[in-house]
């Protein structure tokens, strides 16, 4: 498989690292519910068809991404910083 | 049996203390070729990574520019030339030649790791084919051009590989994985050159 990076363009699998999915980048807020926490934690979806997650550039510019593929077509649609995608993240708590 | 030259002994107030000598990270394993590829080393003196400060790089350019007479590279690209060249190096760049001005302050972090890179000069027709058996983007001229810059593996190895000429690269990887490197591209280089003699 090969993945888009938004610095260094498509590159091979091997450079980089997976970490989990993207939405470990909308963390609750402190004083959230135990409910709400142990959501965030523990309970993922497999969903089959769009998945966005977050990988790690290890062996390229070390760059934290999000990156969006297709688990059934294995098509990536689209990738980018996670430190931009946190930003417009702010507004979905 | 075996003579030792005398250990080199500098004294400092009544008592001698060994006079450690500095090696460069390749002197004891270049230059080697083999067929029409070579390695050397490419002792570059001073080796700075610059960490802009948020949002500055266009102010960082026109320092570097006007302390160094090299622009920021943009990502995935060298600028200047040997002797004194800025590479993209990832979500930072490494200043490699020049001492760094300390107008480079104001706008950047600079730290000193001259001692911690090992920088390899690659050259010869083949060099694209050695390469090819061990990193894992596109090296070949018509995409891979002059100026250019990929943050890879080579081989097992997180590196930097910069084309800077036609028939030549340079290499930087963690000096620590000095040896392995060598290895990795002779044993790529032993295997383009026997296939010449086929």
């Amino acid at each position: 498989m090969r993945l888009l990076c938004p610095n260094c363009g498509e590159r091979d699998l091997r450079e980089f690292y997976y970490q989990s999915t993207a939405e470990a980048l909308i963390r609750p807020d402190l004083d959230a519910e135990d409910a709400v926490w142990d959501d965030y934690l523990h309970n993922r979806d497999n969903p089959a068809g769009k998945t966005e997650d977050l990988w790690y550039h290890e062996a390229g510019c070390n760059a934290w991404i999000v990156i969006s593929r297709n688990t059934v077509s294995h098509d990536v649609l689209d990738a980018q910083l996670a430190a931009r995608k946190r930003l417009s993240n702010e507004g979905k708590k | 049996m075996k003579l030792y030259r005398p250990l080199p002994l500098i004294p400092t107030g009544g008592v001698h203390v060994l006079e450690l000598i500095a090696k460069s990270p390749l002197a004891s394993l270049l230059p080697i070729s083999c067929g029409s590829v070579s390695l050397s080393e490419d002792v570059v003196g001073c080796i700075s990574l610059i960490a802009s400060k948020k949002g500055q790089e266009a102010q960082l350019s026109g320092v570097l520019k006007a302390a160094h007479g090299m622009a920021l590279p943009a990502t995935n690209r060298v600028t200047g030339r040997a002797g004194a060249r800025c590479v993209w190096f990832g979500q930072q760049y490494l200043l490699m030649g020049p001492e760094p001005d300390p107008s480079l302050n104001s706008v950047a972090r600079l730290t000193d790791v001259s001692d911690g890179y090992a920088v390899v000069l690659a050259q010869g027709s083949e060099i694209e084919h050695v390469l090819a058996r061990l990193v894992p983007v596109d090296v070949s001229r018509a995409v891979y051009k002059r100026g250019q810059t990929a943050r890879t593996l080579i081989q097992h190895i997180n590196g930097s590989l910069s084309r800077v000429s036609e028939t030549a690269f340079q290499i930087i990887v963690f000096r620590s994985m000095a040896l392995t490197l060598i290895h990795d591209i002779e044993r790529a280089m032993q295997s383009v050159a026997a296939r010449d003699r086929l």
